[in-house]
């Protein structure tokens, strides 16, 4: 495959023909830089849509009942349809494209210097899928019945039978919108997979290989090895929504925690399957920036190697108090709490790289130390609800919501940034400007905390989830609770203020940002190596790799960057 | 423990000592990583004419700084598990024998609450079945019976530190203790539809005195039997 990949690469770029038709070119492309960026602004759409949603349903969690300015009021269903599609689409159409198939697409092909995907329409079926799974899920708010509203988890029997969730054409649209989009993301992990494996560079060994590649590709077979069991199911929630089987249905033979189990096999490793990719990316910024080696770069692959493994025997413990078995809990508390060893592992090799650095605070940076500083908040509260006998607290309360957005808003939001910030040069070969980047780098990290710690001490309060006006629990009515309510809410307000200078950050720069070189940040891997931005078929002449990704500060060198495909 | 909430069940104090524990074995862990991050960030930071250096991560001097940390890291983790384990065992793997038994009905968007009159027996003619208020007694083991009629709600008593879903289909066993009289929220902690923000209830703690009281102006023994006996066989037809 390399070799044809390689003759492939030498024809002239962009071949002539798609150059004139902007359609061609830009929606029904096979170029995977092309596939990156519809992913990419696809996701960043779909963020706005979700910030929107949270300021709608937070601003009714601090004022209740007020007329939340830009909605309306906002009524107990849509309260509900709002909480379940900002989750959804977070994890669904916001992580997963941006980070996974958006920086998946992008990077493996030029870090692995190859002209393009092994299967290039298999890609573009792949998007165009995903574009479908997104209009049907934003076609759901607008059915008659509203959006669905039994949160993004949508536990049976509520979600399955229309008399009790009221929205039951929703419901039926939010499944289909899910396992659309599940198999947009089978096909785009195939791509990468054999993309990564069979069409490297010559003298690309897997060790040679950066670590945002392996990480996509562990990301990719962990989504692949769990989704199956997740499709079965949201085939059989269809069936009882739509055709009155009764899979989890207790009146007729059914079980409703037989959902849970489906849902969480595929739940709890698909936060790795996004967490990798950001893993990743932050590995690679934090390498350039600190112009230092990997500490440990084998070790950093065991270890996520590991965590994909037992990130397959720990989906109970969303379900300590569910109703199974309570010996079950035992056991996977201690595949939870284990979890913790390699990923804190990776967390230190991360920290050690810096260790003998030279570190200068860019802002892509600035956002690769972030990720790794408020991912350990959310790291270490995670073993507070994987220790199952405190869990009988926490589970379903704002500690849990706290310390999910600490996992996921470094990952989603944080990760995300790190890796436009750092590769927009090579992306669009325009350089973004810094000063703008550090407003909008301070004016979003410190409000984040500002909106998110209140909630671990609304959650040690007992005050519990997805309640659309709290004025109803004498407890929790207080005036503390109170206050904190309205901290959250006016942080997140400041933050989502704050999104708008990257918003005419990113615009300007694409526009007329000053030119980029080939490789400003003067790094090591591939893609660096190709015009900015990179031509059609990437390379007019294709790569030969002669060492590891990480060779900075090498002894006996005058400059401190040893590209890979530098002749020794 | 927890801030201000109250503590109010035999076990709410074993669920605050496992967190405490917790707060304090993750962080010293979390301050020790922040603290060496922030101050490498610091220490390194790019200055003139001091380049980097070139480390791999497998001198064994540097190494030790990871693999010292994982050793440790694995005795807190299983410190951390057997303090778990022993607050679940406790709290829902052993039942305790029983002064006295409720039964707990959820449904969109309420709670019914089945309590066992004077003769202290649950399903007999003098139960006592309320709506969204619970009375027990301090200092009286209790078995509760959780059911539920349409989708999964979950019974939360946070100043119990319980929780525990319901199953339509199914009856789930618990128990608890009250230790302290006074009333408190009960929550339904899973979402159950338009009214789960609304779907709360309260728990009354009352000294034995007081409960006696209770019971005595509530139970109705001769002519509410039938009634309450047909709710026995199907308990989520009865409601008070």
């Amino acid at each position: 495959m390399a070799e044809i990949a390689h003759e492939h690469g030498h024809l002239p770029a962009g071949h002539g023909h798609a150059e004139s038709n902007w359609f061609i070119k830009y929606l029904w492309s096979t170029d995977h830089k092309v596939i990156a960026l519809q992913y990419m602004f696809t996701g960043m759409f779909m963020a706005m849509i979700a910030g929107f949603m949270a300021y709608v349903f937070r601003m009714q969690i601090a004022y209740p009942g007020m007329n939340v300015p830009f909605f309306g009021h906002v009524s107990p269903g849509s309260y509900n349809a709002l909480i379940t599609n900002h989750g959804s689409i977070m994890v669904f159409w916001v992580a997963m494209p941006v980070l996974l198939a958006g920086f998946g697409n992008f990077l493996i092909p030029l870090m692995c210097g190859c002209d393009d995907m092994v299967f290039p329409r298999i890609n573009r079926l792949s998007y165009q899928l995903f574009f479908i799974s997104a209009v049907v899920l934003i076609v759901s708010w607008f059915v008659p019945g509203g959006g669905f509203g039994g949160a993004w988890t949508a536990y049976p029997p509520l979600s399955a039978v229309g008399k009790y969730n009221l929205t039951p054409m929703g419901s039926s649209l939010w499944v289909l919108a899910v396992a659309l989009e599940f198999v947009a993301f089978l096909l785009g992990g195939i791509n990468f997979i054999v993309t990564a494996m069979n069409a490297r560079a010559p003298g690309m060994k897997a060790f040679d290989v950066p670590l945002a590649v392996w990480m996509i590709v562990v990301a990719s077979l962990l989504f692949m090895a769990s989704v199956g069991p997740l499709i079965a199911g949201a085939v059989m929630l269809l069936f009882d929504q739509n055709l009155g089987t009764g899979f989890y249905n207790p009146t007729r033979g059914g079980d409703p925690v037989l959902w849970q189990h489906l849902f969480w096999f595929f739940g709890h490793p698909e936060v790795y399957v996004v967490l990798l990719p950001a893993m990743g990316i932050v590995a690679e910024v934090i390498t350039v920036f600190s112009r230092k080696k990997m500490f440990g770069y084998k070790t950093v692959i065991y270890t996520v190697v590991a965590t994909g493994v037992l990130s397959f025997f720990v989906w109970a413990h969303h379900q300590f108090v569910a109703g199974i078995d309570p010996r079950m809990a035992n056991v996977f508390t201690v595949t939870t709490v284990i979890i913790s060893i390699p990923i804190a592992e990776m967390c230190f090799l991360y920290i050690a790289t810096l260790y003998g650095g030279s570190i200068t605070f860019t802002t892509p940076m600035l956002w690769a130390l972030a990720f790794i500083a408020e991912f350990l908040i959310g790291g270490v509260t995670g073993i507070y609800l994987g220790a199952s006998g405190a869990d009988i607290f926490f589970h379903d309360t704002y500690f849990v919501v706290a310390h999910f957005h600490y996992t996921f808003y470094p990952i989603a939001i944080i990760g995300t940034l790190a890796g436009i910030t750092f590769w927009f040069p090579k992306i669009f070969g325009k350089m973004m400007n810094e000063t703008m980047g550090k407003i909008h780098f301070w004016g979003t990290i410190i409000p984040f905390n500002f909106i998110f710690i209140p909630m671990f001490f609304l959650g040690m309060e007992g005050e519990h989830r997805r309640i659309y006006d709290y004025t109803n629990f004498p407890d929790l009515a207080n005036p503390w609770a109170v206050s904190m309510r309205i901290t959250s809410t006016v942080a997140l307000v400041v933050m989502l203020l704050f999104q708008f200078i990257f918003l005419f950050n990113f615009i300007y720069s694409m526009l007329r940002g000053p030119k980029a070189e080939k490789n400003p940040w003067k790094s090591n891997t591939l893609e660096w190596t190709a015009d900015s931005p990179p031509p059609h078929g990437n390379w007019r002449e294709m790569p030969t790799v002669y060492r590891g990704p990480y060779e900075y500060a090498t002894p006996g060198r005058e400059t401190d960057y040893w590209p890979q495909d530098e002749r020794a | 423990m927890l801030l201000h909430l109250p503590s109010a069940s035999t076990y709410s104090g074993d669920v605050d000592g496992l967190v405490l524990w917790v707060t304090l074995l993750t962080g010293f862990w979390f301050l020790a990583a922040e603290g060496m991050f922030f101050w490498l960030m610091w220490r390194f930071r790019a200055r003139p004419g001091v380049k980097s250096q070139y480390i791999t991560g497998k001198e064994p001097h540097l190494k030790q700084w990871i693999n010292v940390p994982h050793t440790i890291i694995l005795v807190f983790d299983v410190i951390i598990i057997v303090m778990a384990v022993r607050v679940w065992v406790k709290v829902k793997q052993t039942m305790p024998p029983a002064d006295d038994t409720v039964r707990i009905v959820s449904e969109q968007w309420a709670w019914t609450f089945e309590h066992s009159g004077a003769d202290g027996k649950i399903d007999t003619g003098d139960d006592v079945w309320t709506s969204d208020t619970l009375h027990v007694e301090v200092n009286k083991t209790y078995h509760f019976m959780l059911q539920s009629k349409d989708v999964i709600h979950s019974f939360f008593v946070p100043v119990f530190r319980l929780k525990q879903d319901a199953i339509p289909g199914r009856t789930i066993s618990g128990w608890f203790k009250p230790t302290k009289t006074g009333t408190y929220d009960i929550l339904c902690a899973e979402i159950c539809g338009i009214g789960h923000g609304i779907m709360g209830g309260e728990i009354v703690i009352e000294t034995p005195a007081q409960h006696a009281l209770w019971v005595s102006q509530h139970s109705v023994v001769a002519d509410a039997g039938a009634t309450a006996a047909d709710s026995t066989t199907t308990p989520a037809g009865a409601k008070n």
